[in-house]
């Protein structure tokens, strides 16, 4: 019986499974214990949350390999863990770790500001995150198993994340649409290739699961996602922020599944204490914007 | 017929399309009251601690065990499977499941991500080998007398078993596209 480690489809596959959840940010055991506890999918085990990379500055990098073991340790559920965009050599050690996804971030400072990490070399399946299509496209191109909307991290403001799951989708929308003849030109405006720009117009569809990510506070803004289309989310800052982190853990996961149900997201959302506080995007400066970073 | 698909989380859409290109009416569960009218039901990969929690809080448990007790034809894969087994070996301590099947099973049993796999598998039941998918995959074991094993792996370990009505399988046919074990399970 021949047996075929990490290919393709037990890349994507992965992430098909964690679809309809949520994969929460998490900074030690105790916290992995909480996600793993309120229902969460995954964890991505990280040094900081981004509210707090965006507040102390500084180049942000891979966490700590023992702090990323201890939390593999301390769950069942698959850890996720963040390299810098372009630094192959932290995927690779991310990789020797035997965690279960690499989300190459904008989170954290990048390494190269040219290229990303050759995905396909590499046995782990990678996340990577995107504001539109030609980005989505470029990733999946590169070896991206699994994509997520970017959002503006650490700001507990979910416009961002709206904005670029919107431009997806609609822009997916549009290529649906498209004569044969129009889609030559847009795999040039989209900078991807045209036979990937081709399979998605006929499909509908991105080829890979897609989640939403950056501003994700409260259970509304979980199921507004979902509702835009998006397959699941990632809870950053959002949870361990709050004032009840293992309560509106819990009321985000059950407003994930229940995302149309508007009298569950009602009864999920009483008294989940203070939410993160929130970061108007327009009063940032231009640098300061993470979802700007990436190729 | 209408088939249910377990919706609290996981690859439930994956088996909605593959029933529906068989023809069969699909519906999808998040709560008891949506389980009226369905004949047949299939649990999907996903997260078993995820699954396990929201059909504790959303009072799923109790009515699906009655209705599986009843008779209802049910298959789970992978996450599904382990929620159908009598004991759960390297989950969480106070993890939720159905515990409906007289099997055990061991969650991850191959091992990380790193250790997920493709593999063409022979199935009783099926003409031909079986070409499927293993993700972060359980394994079953210690099958009580009325459970039968339906496919083991090279050495031994078992990743398919049906007991009367139900079906437990440790991979993913809904990931790919055959859809023998599909139809099988709508002969059960």
């Amino acid at each position: 019986m021949a047996i075929e480690k990490s290919t393709w489809t037990t890349k994507a596959g992965l992430a098909q499974m964690l679809k309809g959840g949520v994969i929460m940010d998490v900074i030690d055991e105790e916290q992995a214990k909480i996600a793993e506890e309120a229902g969460a999918v995954a964890v991505m085990a990280l040094e900081r949350v981004p509210a707090d990379i965006r507040r102390q500055g500084g180049v942000a990098r891979m966490s700590d390999p023992e702090l990323i073991i201890r939390i593999k340790e301390s769950v069942t559920i698959p850890v996720m863990a963040k390299a810098r965009i372009g630094h192959f050599v932290e995927a690779q050690v991310l990789e020797a770790l035997g965690i279960d996804y690499i989300d190459e971030s904008e989170v954290l400072t990048p390494a190269d500001d040219e290229f990303h990490t050759d995905k396909h070399k590499f046995k782990i399946p990678f996340v990577n995150g995107c504001k539109n299509l030609g980005e989505a496209l470029r990733r999946i191109t590169e070896g991206a198993a699994m994509l997520r909307t970017k959002g503006e991290a650490g700001t507990g403001n979910v416009v961002e994340a709206v904005r670029h799951a919107r431009t997806v989708f609609g822009e997916i929308r549009k290529l649906h649409g498209m004569s044969e003849d129009e889609l030559f030109t847009a795999a040039k405006n989209l900078q991807a290739p045209y036979d990937l720009v081709k399979s998605v117009a006929q499909a509908g569809r991105l080829p890979v699961v897609n989640f939403a990510a950056g501003g994700i506070a409260t259970p509304a803004d979980a199921a507004l996602m979902m509702q835009l289309g998006v397959d699941g989310v990632f809870v950053g800052s959002g949870i361990f922020k709050s004032g009840d982190p293992a309560k509106r853990a819990k009321a985000i996961v059950q407003a994930t599944t229940h995302y149309r149900d508007a009298a569950i997201i009602a009864e999920v959302s009483k008294h989940l204490g203070e939410a993160m506080v929130g970061i108007e995007i327009s009063k940032l400066p231009q640098d300061q914007l993470l979802a700007n970073r990436g190729w | 017929m209408t088939v249910g698909v377990l919706a609290l989380q996981g690859a439930f859409v994956e088996h909605e399309a593959m029933l529906r290109s068989i023809g069969v009416d699909v519906r999808q569960i998040r709560l008891p009251r949506d389980l009226t009218g369905v004949d047949r039901l299939i649990i999907p990969g996903g997260e078993s601690t995820t699954i396990g929690k929201l059909m504790v809080m959303y009072d799923l448990l109790v009515p699906l065990r009655e209705r599986i007790a009843a008779g209802m034809p049910t298959w789970g894969t992978c996450a599904g499977a382990i929620l159908m087994s009598r004991r759960i070996l390297d989950g969480r301590p106070d993890q939720p499941a159905l515990q409906v099947m007289d099997i055990e099973s061991r969650r991850n049993a191959f091992g990380s991500q790193l250790d997920s796999f493709e593999a063409d598998i022979d199935m009783i039941g099926l003409d031909a080998p079986f070409h499927t998918v293993f993700i972060r995959a359980p394994i079953l074991q210690n099958p009580g007398p009325a459970c039968h094993v339906l496919a083991s792996l090279a050495d031994g370990r078992i990743v398919a078993a049906r007991e009367q009505h139900m079906l437990a399988t440790s991979f993913h046919p809904e990931l790919t596209s055959d859809d023998r074990i599909h139809r099988y399970f709508l002969t059960l």
